[in-house]
């Protein structure tokens, strides 16, 4: 469904006396995602987990610059096709609830967006109908404004937007975060079946516990760059993991052993050498001089220069 | 809700007066203008000094100041705000002839304004750093900074006095009473200082409206909506439209004063027979009552205003009126 290699987001700025200065956020990134699966994509915060969602919709701030090779359903993604995809077969699930515009009705919003997505006007309240019922929500909901809305409600209205139409790849950004147990389970749920009925699903988020729930596979996201890409079975034990960097994060688990709590980790933007090297315990000189490969690694992958 | 509302703005409506009454009694009574060499104006010299000193006390002149604004007030207080000296007529209809002259300067100045202004800051957000983007502001700055009466006498001097397309002064053709001239003649004199104030005002709505599109372009709720498929034109003309058109209609409600001030400019200029011209009148010929009767109605004019903003920001905001209850 989507296959991204060596993605690369660059923003350039302009600081005193108009000096161009380019800074790197997300570098030598790789992700594969086939249809039916949930692909989890860990990350802590500010890695550029919500860039590379924008990045894959091509919505991102005009001073950001994407190379690399991205392939959607076999073709390469460009910026033509992209606009034509958007809403359409590649659909967004946003990180915040601030994303339902305050001032419009729910139910106009949803009906925008079906409208949108490519069906025609005399099937868009039967499609908004089926869309908020699917999702549990009254009725009475579409009249609401997003500020009389539960969080969850909120949520499973933003789900509902982005699932209206037909979109066969659906980005979600951390879709659970500041929902209680019981709520993120659901909106997890909600994903889980989406995938199951053939879509692709990218979950974006830093909590590993919530993703683990209803992931395929995860990759792991450490400053900009694929670290490692797992079965979401392999995070039963620590020995089935492969990278120093995810075997930290699993540490960190509540469930788990718990050594303490990770320091965020920053790449100065060209920086050359492993980007967990800051943080690593097990490094050596190399790990200072070139930045390790992706590689194969059973039914994974790493980079890592001592997997 | 809305009761409590109304009662709030009235006390504050009340407050002000007494404030606003109080401060011009001050100036006034300080002021070196003689209420009764003003009254009786070039018949000064075949006056006695005695007959002066019975005007004086029949106006109790002679009593202390304080007592003075106690009458003052209180006969205020009643709707009576005393005789005009210039038109020799009670102030408040000298008043409510010209405001409706100055009226309708001002509203079609005002709503030339609001839709220009409001369409250009729409298009000039939508079009960040373009070139169109940098020609609408830079006219903006330069309106934002050239006086009135200056962009007047251009007008004046270019579309009356070269090519003559429109008149050079007045509300309606000179010899004429104003129930006199037809609807048309009327329209054609109140054009150019109508386009002269609204120009000005164009400046000041065009710049808010513009970087509140620029910040509706850059919110959750637009990212979310170009994730869906959305152009920055449906972002701008139908996602948008409300979050931009809310502070932007109030912005235009609360800048009354300023419309206020502008039209005692323009009808200066256009010699237009308003309540602007009459301020400056009543201004310079010592007119004191009708001095008094124009601040207190322009603070009212103002309040107004300012008042109609909140109004329309409680009835359309949905987060402030609070009518329907959340639904969980
Ligand atoms: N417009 C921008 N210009 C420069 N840097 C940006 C911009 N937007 C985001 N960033 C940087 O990108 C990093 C990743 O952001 P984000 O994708 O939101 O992280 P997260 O993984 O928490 O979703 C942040 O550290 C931020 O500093
Ligand atoms: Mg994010």
């Amino acid at each position: 469904m989507l296959d991204i290699q060596n993605l690369s987001i660059r923003f350039t700025r302009y600081t005193f006396g108009l000096k161009k200065k380019e800074v790197c956020v997300v570098r030598d990134f790789d992700l594969s995602i086939a249809p039916g699966q949930v692909m989890a994509v860990i990350g802590q915060s500010g890695a550029g987990k919500s860039l590379l969602a924008h990045a894959l919709l091509g919505i991102l701030p005009r001073n950001a610059k994407v190379e690399g090779r991205i392939l959607f359903k076999g073709k390469p993604l460009t910026p033509e096709r992209l606009s034509a995809l958007r809403g359409r077969e590649i659909a967004l699930i946003p990180q915040s609830i601030t994303a339902l515009n305050p001032l419009l009705r729910v139910g106009v919003q949803v009906a925008r967006a079906a409208r949108l997505s490519g069906i025609s006007k005399k099937d868009v309240p039967t499609t908004v109908r089926r869309a908020f019922s699917r999702y549990l929500l009254r009725k009475e909901v579409a009249h609401c404004f997003p500020f009389q809305l539960s969080g969850g409600m909120a949520r499973r209205v933003l789900t509902a937007t982005a699932t209206v139409g037909m979109a066969d790849l659906i980005l979600a950004d951390e879709p659970t975060s500041g929902l209680d147990p019981i709520t993120a389970r659901e909106a997890l749920t909600h994903l889980r079946e989406l995938a199951d009925t053939g879509k692709a699903v990218l979950l974006i988020t830093h909590d590993i516990a919530a993703a683990l729930q209803v992931a395929d596979m995860v990759t792991v996201f450490c400053a900009g760059t694929t670290v490692e890409v797992a079965r979401a079975d392999d995070f039963k034990g620590l020995d089935q993991l492969r990278h120093p960097y995810t075997r930290a994060l699993w540490d960190a688990l509540p469930a788990n052993s718990f050594i303490g709590t990770m320091k965020p980790i920053e790449r100065t933007s060209d920086a050359a050498g492993c980007p967990f090297q800051p943080c690593c315990n097990d490094q050596n000189t190399v790990c200072g001089q070139s930045t390790p490969e992706l590689k194969d690694s059973g039914e994974g992958r790493v980079r890592c220069h001592h997997a | 809700m809305i009761t409590q509302f109304l009662l709030v703005k009235i006390f504050r409506l009340i407050l002000l007066i007494a404030a606003v009454a109080t401060l011009s009694f001050l100036l006034v009574s300080s002021s070196p203008v003689n209420p009764v060499d003003a009254y009786v104006g070039t018949a000064m010299l075949r006056i006695s000094q005695d007959q002066r000193e019975i005007i004086a006390k029949r106006w109790g002149l002679d009593k202390p100041p304080v007592e003075r604004f106690g009458r003052w007030a209180g006969q205020m207080a009643t709707g009576n705000l005393g005789v005009s000296t210039i038109f020799n007529e009670p102030v408040l209809s000298v008043i409510g002839k010209r405001f409706v002259t100055s009226f309708w300067l001002m509203a079609l100045a005002w709503s030339l304004s609001g839709a220009l202004g409001f369409g250009l800051g729409l298009i000039a957000g939508a079009r960040e750093d373009t070139l169109l983007d940098r020609g609408i502001r830079l006219y903006a700055y330069t309106m934002a900074s050239t006086p009135t009466f200056w962009v007047g006498m251009i007008l004046l001097m270019v579309f009356s006095v070269s090519l003559g397309w429109t008149p050079v002064c007045c509300a309606w053709p000179p010899g004429l009473s104003a129930e006199q001239a037809t609807l048309w003649q009327r329209l054609h004199h109140l054009l150019l200082p109508a386009v002269t104030l609204s120009l000005i005002g164009i400046a000041q709505i065009t710049l808010h409206t513009r970087e509140k599109t620029i910040e509706a372009l850059r919110s959750d709720y637009a990212v979310f909506a170009r994730a869906q498929g959305e152009s920055i034109i449906g972002i701008v003309f139908v996602r948008a439209l409300r979050n931009v058109a809310l502070p932007a209609v109030t912005l235009q409600f609360a800048s009354l004063g300023e419309l206020f001030g502008g039209a005692v400019l323009a009808e200066q200029v256009f010699a237009y027979p308003g309540l602007g011209r009459t301020t400056v009148e009543a201004g310079i010929r010592g007119d004191i009552p009708l001095l008094l009767g124009i601040v207190l109605f322009s603070t009212i004019f103002v309040f107004t205003g300012n008042f109609m903003a909140d109004l329309i920001y409680h009835l359309v905001d949905p987060r402030l009126r609070k009518t329907a209850g959340a639904i969980s």
